[in-house]
C-alpha cells in the first residue's frame, strides 16, 4: 500500500505527472472513438441510400 | 511488382478491404506496446538526478513532439503525390492525418507547458522551440479549416495539398530551433549522432512509447480514411455489394 501511495505521490509532482498522463489517454481515447461512432452513422445513411434507390428503381 | 502494390493500393475496394483486416493486428501491436512502455517508464525507470519524477512526463510530451513532426511529414509527401499524380488515396491520407497531426501537437505543447512549470518556472516563453511548435498547430488547424471552406473536394485537396508543402519550411525550423536560438528547451538528448545521453532504462519506455504513438497514428488514420472513402464512394458498386453481402 505504501509503495503504491508513493508511486501515485511521484516525488512530489504527482499533479504535473498525472495530469499529461489523464490529457493524453483523453484526447487518444476520443480520437479513437468519434470515427468508431461517424462509422456507425455513415452506415446509417448509407443503407438508407442504397434503400431509397432501389424503390426508384422498381 | 511494387508499382502493381501501389497501384492496387490506390483502388478504393482494394484499400479498404486491406486496411479493414489490418485493423486488428495494428490495435493490439499498439495496446503490447503502450502497456510496455508504459510499465517501463512509470515504474521500472528510475527517477532523474536532476528532475526526480517530473521527467516521466516526457514518455509523454516527446513521442508526441515527433508525431506533430512526423504526421506532418506525412501529410506533405501525401500532398505532392496526390498534386502530380492524382492519386484519390494519397489525398484521403493526407486530409485525415491532419486531426491526429492537431492532436499530437496539441498534447506536445501542453505537456511541455505542464512540464515547464516546475523545471523552467513557467508555462510559456515565446522562444524559437515553442513558437514555432505553435505555429504547426495553427498549420495543422489551417490546413483542416481549409479543407472544410472548399465544396468540391477533388479542390479542397489540391489547396490543402499545396498549404501542405508550403508549411513544410517550419519542420527544420522546428527540429534545429534548440541549437540556432539560446532557449529554456533543452537539446536533443536522443537524436543525437553519438551515444544518446540518457539512461537506457529510461530510453527504451520511450523508443516503446515512439513506436505505440506511430500504430496509434496508424490506426486513427485508416479508421478515418475508411469513413471518407465510404461516404465518398457511396454510389459506387463495391459499397453496394459490400453493404448487400452484410445483409443490410
Amino acid at each position: 500500500m505504501e509503495a503504491f501511495l508513493k508511486f501515485i505521490d511521484m516525488g512530489g509532482y504527482a499533479g504535473y505527472v498525472w495530469s499529461s498522463y489523464g490529457l493524453a489517454l483523453l484526447v487518444f481515447g476520443l480520437s479513437i472513438i468519434l470515427p468508431l461512432k461517424e462509422k456507425r452513422q455513415l452506415e446509417k445513411r448509407i443503407r438508407r441510400i442504397i434503400q431509397n434507390e432501389k424503390s426508384v428503381s422498381k | 511488382m511494387i508499382m502493381r502494390f501501389i497501384y492496387q493500393l490506390g483502388s478504393p475496394p482494394y484499400f479498404y478491404a486491406l486496411s479493414g483486416r489490418l485493423l486488428p493486428w495494428l490495435s493490439g501491436l499498439c495496446f503490447i506496446l503502450f502497456a510496455a512502455g508504459l510499465y517501463g517508464g512509470l515504474v521500472l525507470a528510475p527517477a532523474d538526478y536532476q528532475q526526480g519524477d517530473s521527467f516521466r512526463i516526457i514518455y509523454i510530451h516527446v513521442p508526441a513532439a515527433w508525431m506533430s513532426l512526423f504526421v506532418y511529414m506525412i501529410m506533405a509527401f501525401s500532398g505532392a503525390m496526390a498534386l502530380i499524380w492524382r492519386i484519390k488515396i494519397a489525398e484521403i491520407i493526407l486530409i485525415n492525418s491532419a486531426h491526429i497531426g492537431a492532436v499530437f501537437t496539441f498534447l506536445a505543447l501542453v505537456t511541455g507547458s505542464i512540464w515547464g512549470k516546475p523545471m523552467w518556472g513557467t508555462w510559456w516563453v515565446w522562444d524559437a522551440r515553442l513558437t514555432s511548435e505553435l505555429l504547426l498547430l495553427f498549420l495543422y488547424l489551417g490546413i483542416i479549416a481549409l479543407y472544410s471552406a472548399i465544396d468540391d473536394k477533388r479542390k479542397a485537396a489540391r489547396a490543402v495539398a499545396i498549404l501542405a508543402l508550403v508549411g513544410v519550411v517550419n519542420i527544420p525550423i522546428i527540429h534545429y530551433s534548440v541549437e540556432w536560438w539560446s532557449t529554456l528547451h533543452q537539446g536533443p538528448t536522443v537524436t543525437k549522432f553519438d551515444k544518446p545521453s540518457i539512461d537506457t532504462r529510461m530510453l527504451i519506455p520511450l523508443l516503446l512509447m515512439a513506436f505505440a504513438y506511430k500504430f496509434l497514428y496508424a490506426i486513427v488514420v485508416l479508421l478515418r480514411a475508411r469513413n471518407d472513402l465510404l461516404w465518398r464512394e457511396r454510389r459506387s458498386q463495391w459499397v453496394a455489394t459490400l453493404f448487400s453481402k452484410e445483409g443490410a
